[in-house]
Order: C-alpha cells, then sequence, then structure tokens
C-alpha cells in the first residue's frame, strides 16, 4: 500500500522522463511525417502545375505548394488530408452506415479474427500432427509449401463461387481465404517450436516412461510457447491481409476491401489511404495484443525479467 | 606412437570375464540381489563416419545397496552404459538385467531416477512443480505430490524455494533441486551422470557428503559417473575403470571404507592406495594413438 502511493504521484509528475525516454521514437515519427509531406509536394506537383497552367493562371510557389497539399484527387494525398478523411469517414455518418469506414473496417476485423482463429488452431494441429508422424512430415510439408506458392487472388475467387454455390456467404468464406493464408506461419514455427525442447528433458520424460500426450502437454507444448505467439503475430497481418485480399473478387460488398476497390474505381485516393491507414492501425492493434499476451503468458511462465 | 603401457592383461580378462575381483567385499556383495546385471553388452552406433563401438563386451554385476563408480576418460563408454542400464540405448550385443527384469521393463516400471549432468529443471515450472512433474506424470494424487515434494526438496536443503523459478537458483542449488525430482518417486536406484560434474569444488565436496548421507540413511543402489579420482574413491563401494576405443571395463575395484564416511578418510593411507590403482587402471588403458 504505502510503496504504491508513493510511487504513483512519482509516476504522474514527471511528464519530463516519459518525454526524455520516448524522444527518439518520437524524432522517427517527425522525420517520416516530414517525408511523407516532402513525397507528397513533390509527387502532386507536376498535377497542380499543369492544372494552373491550362487556366492560364499566374502562380507563386507558396501558392502551389498550397495547391499540393489540397489536391481533390492527389497522387500521394497529404497527411492532414488522411486525417481528415479518417475522421470524417469515422464520425461523419452512423456506425451502421455504408458510408461509415468504421463499419467496413468491423467488418474485415471479424472475418480477420475468425479467419485468424481457424489458420492459428490448423496450424498447431498440423505441426502436432507432423512432430508426431514422421511419414506426415514428408508426405504433407510439400503439399503444405504448395499451398503457400499459389497466388491467393488466383485461390480466392474459386472459394468465393464454391461457398457461394453451396449457400455459405458473408464472413465465412473470407475467413477461410484468410485462414489459409495464416496457418503457414503458425505450422512452421510451432514445428521448430515442439521440437526445441533438449534431448536431456525428453530422456527425462522417458525416464519417467510418460507417454506420449504427457510429453507433448507437460514439455513440447510449453517449450514452443514463444515460438507459438513470434508466428502468431506474423499470421496476424497476414490474416489481415487475406481478408482484405477476400473482399475484392466479392464484388466489393463490405470491408476494407471495398473500400479499397471503390476508391480506385473513382479514383479516390484520399479514400484509399485512409483505408490503408485503418488496416495498418488494426494490424498495430492485433500485434499489440498478441504482444500483451506474450508478456502475460511469459511472465507467468517464470521469464527473466 | 605405440601404446605408452601394455594394459596389465591378466586384470583386464578377469574384469572382462567375470568382473567380479576376489575379494571379500565382493563376495559378500554376490550373496544378495543384484540390482544391475550386464553380461556381454556390447553397443555399436552406426554413424555417417561408420561404425562407432561405444561398448564391448561389457560384464558388470552391482549388487543392492552398492555405490558404484563409473570411472574413465570421455569417450570411454561410462555414460553410454549407463543410458543402457536406464534403456536410453539398446544394446546391440548381450543381455541386461535391472532388478531382475530387462532393462525396458524397469524402465517402464519407473525403477530408477535419473540425473543428468545438467539439472535439466523445466525453466517454465517453479522449482516445487519441476520437483512434482514425474509424481504427476506417475499418476499421484495431488496432496501426496505435495507432501512428497516438500518432504524431498527438505532432505536437499531447498525448503523455502518452492515458489521461485530455475534461473532464481545457482548451478549447485538446481542440481540439488533435480535430485530431489529423482528422488520423489523414490527409485532404489539412482544413477547419476556427473551430476556435480560442472559445479565447483566446495559445493562439489558438500554435495558430496550429502549425497553419502542420503545413500547411507535410504539404502538405495547409486551408479554415479565421474572424471575425478578423489570422488570415485570417496563415495564408491566398488569403482568401475573404462577405457576407450572399444568401450570396455578394465578393473573393477574394491572400496570397502564405512558407509558413514566422512571427508577426512581422504588423508588415510588406503584412500590414497585405491587412488593409486585407480590412477595406473586409467593410465593403462589409455591409449596415446592421437
Amino acid at each position: 500500500m504505502t510503496s504504491s502511493a508513493i510511487a504513483l504521484p512519482r509516476v504522474s509528475s514527471r511528464p519530463t522522463a516519459w518525454l526524455s525516454q520516448h524522444t527518439p521514437i518520437l524524432a522517427v515519427v517527425a522525420v517520416l511525417f516530414v517525408l511523407w509531406y516532402l513525397a507528397a509536394f513533390f509527387m502532386n506537383a507536376p498535377l497542380v502545375r499543369d492544372a494552373f497552367e491550362r487556366n492560364e493562371v499566374k502562380y507563386t510557389f507558396s501558392e502551389l505548394v498550397a495547391g499540393t497539399m489540397e489536391a481533390q484527387r492527389p497522387v500521394v494525398p497529404a497527411p492532414h488530408q488522411v486525417a481528415a478523411e479518417l475522421y470524417d469517414s469515422i464520425f461523419g455518418y452512423p456506425l451502421d452506415s455504408r458510408r461509415n469506414l468504421a463499419y467496413h473496417a468491423w467488418v474485415t476485423l471479424s472475418a480477420t479474427v475468425v479467419g485468424f482463429a481457424i489458420g492459428a488452431i490448423f496450424g498447431i494441429v498440423l505441426a502436432i500432427l507432423i512432430v508426431h508422424l514422421r511419414t506426415l512430415e514428408k508426405s504433407l510439408l510439400p503439399w503444405i509449401i504448395c499451398s503457400q506458392m499459389v497466388p491467393i487472388l488466383a485461390i480466392a475467387p474459386i472459394i468465393i463461387v464454391v461457398f457461394g454455390a453451396i449457400g455459405i456467404r458473408g464472413l465465412f468464406p473470407k475467413s477461410i481465404i484468410s485462414a489459409y493464408l495464416c496457418f503457414f506461419p503458425v505450422t512452421i514455427g510451432m514445428v521448430k517450436g515442439l521440437t526445441s525442447p533438449d534431448p536431456i528433458q525428453l530422456d527425462l520424460m522417458r525416464t519417467w516412461s510418460a507417454n506420449k500426450l504427457q510429453v507433448l502437454w507437460k514439455l513440447r507444448w510449453p517449450a514452443s510457447i514463444p515460438f507459438l505467439f513470434a508466428s502468431l503475430k506474423v499470421s496476424v497481418t497476414i490474416s489481415l491481409v487475406g481478408a482484405i485480399v477476400a473482399e475484392l473478387p466479392t464484388g466489393a460488398q463490405a470491408g476494407i476491401g471495398a473500400r479499397l476497390l471503390t476508391g480506385s474505381y473513382y479514383g479516390q485516393t484520399v479514400q484509399i489511404w485512409a483505408a490503408l491507414v485503418c488496416a495498418a492501425v488494426i494490424a498495430t492493434v492485433l500485434i499489440a495484443i498478441i504482444d500483451l499476451i506474450a508478456k502475460w503468458t511469459a511472465r507467468r511462465m517464470g521469464a527473466t525479467p | 606412437m605405440a601404446r605408452a603401457s601394455s594394459p596389465p592383461t591378466s586384470t583386464q580378462t578377469a574384469a572382462r570375464m567375470t568382473s567380479q575381483p576376489a575379494t571379500g567385499a565382493s563376495r559378500a556383495a554376490n550373496a544378495s540381489a543384484l540390482t544391475v546385471d550386464a553380461r556381454g553388452v556390447s553397443l555399436t552406433f552406426q554413424t555417417r563416419d561408420g561404425a562407432v563401438e561405444a561398448l564391448a563386451n561389457v560384464n558388470l554385476q552391482i549388487s543392492d545397496g552398492d555405490f558404484v563408480s563409473f570411472i574413465g576418460p570421455s569417450g570411454c563408454g561410462k555414460t553410454t552404459l549407463m543410458r543402457v542400464i536406464a534403456d536410453l540405448e539398446r544394446p546391440t550385443a548381450g543381455t541386461i538385467l535391472v532388478n531382475g527384469v530387462t532393462a525396458e521393463e524397469a524402465r517402464l516400471k519407473r525403477q530408477y531416477g535419473y540425473i543428468f549432468q545438467a539439472p535439466a529443471l523445466y525453466p517454465w515450472r517453479t522449482i516445487e512443480r519441476n520437483v512434482m512433474l514425474p509424481l504427476e506424470i506417475m499418476g499421484y494424487p495431488a496432496n501426496e505430490r505435495r507432501e512428497r515434494m516438500q518432504r524431498y526438496l527438505k532432505l536437499v536443503n531447498l525448503s523455502g524455494f518452492e515458489r521461485k523459478f530455475p534461473w532464481q537458483l545457482s548451478g549447485g542449488m538446481q542440481q540439488r533441486a533435480s535430485i530431489a525430482r529423482a528422488l520423489s518417486f523414490d527409485p532404489a536406484l539412482l544413477l547419476m551422470d556427473e551430476p556435480f560434474g560442472a559445479l565447483d569444488e566446495i559445493v562439489r565436496d558438500h554435495l558430496n557428503e550429502q549425497l553419502l548421507r542420503l545413500w547411507d540413511q535410504t539404502g538405495k543402489t547409486v551408479v554415479f559417473v565421474t572424471h575425478s579420482i578423489p570422488e570415485a574413491v570417496f563415495l564408491s563401494t566398488k569403482i568401475v575403470v573404462m577405457s576407450p576405443r572399444p568401450g570396455r571395463i578394465i578393473d573393477v575395484i574394491p572400496c570397502d571404507f564405512p558407509r558413514d564416511r566422512t571427508l577426512e578418510i581422504r588423508e588415510t593411507q588406503e584412500f590414497i592406495k585405491i587412488a593409486q590403482r585407480v590412477r595406473s587402471g586409467l593410465r593403462s588403458g589409455h591409449s596415446y594413438d592421437e
């Protein structure tokens, strides 16, 4: 009690400490924004210049800069344009509106989470089978690798059409495509993780004449947890990409993929960028959640602080 | 270069053929039941570079309650012989009986506890859960697991460290925890593969004394692999001297100090005499070809 009572004000009264700790990160972010603005200026400048010249208007340099920052259909939109578009499209419409980006983000996110869960479980089960059955490793692994070489853009419409033909539409086919993409890193990581225990640790199990299930549950599984979280972090972003790709061939009814598609139909670059930033934010949040769970688990499992 | 000194063939054949040196101690031991009975055990590993003869025609009898040390240079097969006893390796020829049944049956009946050179505690388990792990696997009820864990952690002087993780303990404490883990299910036979090899001499002496007391009190049979001559002489009732390429037994030396011996016996004439016999056995068996 006392220690926390002392510690609390100390933390809150030190914004300078927080600042000095995070200065390098803030500096990098600032540099990235500067580069983005520069890119926006140089990429849009010819466009704006052409527009001025077409209308035979005299323009100053500062007018040119202002033009590149406020272009209707820029090649590269400026950060503040994307931010404004994000704000408008999330807070400017009711949540269930087709025009609301949050609605589309939710559609994609739900497919991502379901697909990620299916993919992760499938990947883990596959890894357990591969580790225990030598023949499976030889017979199954080449097919698994092949499955990842087929371009998802070619497979996705097939899956959508096949599921559509048997009356399954909406979230599930998208999740399957997302799972199809994201199980692979889990399988590879978990095969490595499940075979990671020391020979001595396996020998010990043998001296106690433990059965295979006990070896799996009490040794292989806990030993593979760090590998599991590392591969989950990779596969969660892939499952998001999978869900977005799966939205493209469905005729773009809803989801971030749909926003990207309509954005490119109508040349709405700002809308495309806003959708991309939205996807990036979702991916970041998903990874952060997995990271939190990973850290919590590691603490429970006695990791060195 | 040829062998620097020719091995004492008479001892060697005696050890190979019968491995029962005609001494009072071993004759007395033979009267009781055999914990380990190896006859003509050979083991050849097939490696990429050809066959490696890890054990060649090993005969060895270990009686109940013995403390037997395997000593020899690296690659002499002492660990391999121990792994054969534990059914972690299968011999390519010969028979091995442990407590009167085959090594595999003995393993399936969980009749021995194996202590490796490294503590090999599971890093995600606390000390208490590490000690209880074999009991979990063997299906002991939860209250008995806890009771045994407390008893054996106390025996190895680790009470109070139940909730620590392995990395929070020193190397010697970790090894003691691994001994408690091997003792937890109360096997009659302890197989210890250089358990104190990685520890400094002070800790090692201390643990050796503790081990002796434990052996004296519990009446367990101990098989102990070591590199150290003083350690072997101090601990054992019987010292098995081994030699490499191929791994074989070249001498079995009885060592009849009282069971409640203390570190002081290391100063006695008899101790030094036995140590000398071990040393000369090691020297004779060692080839300087390479």
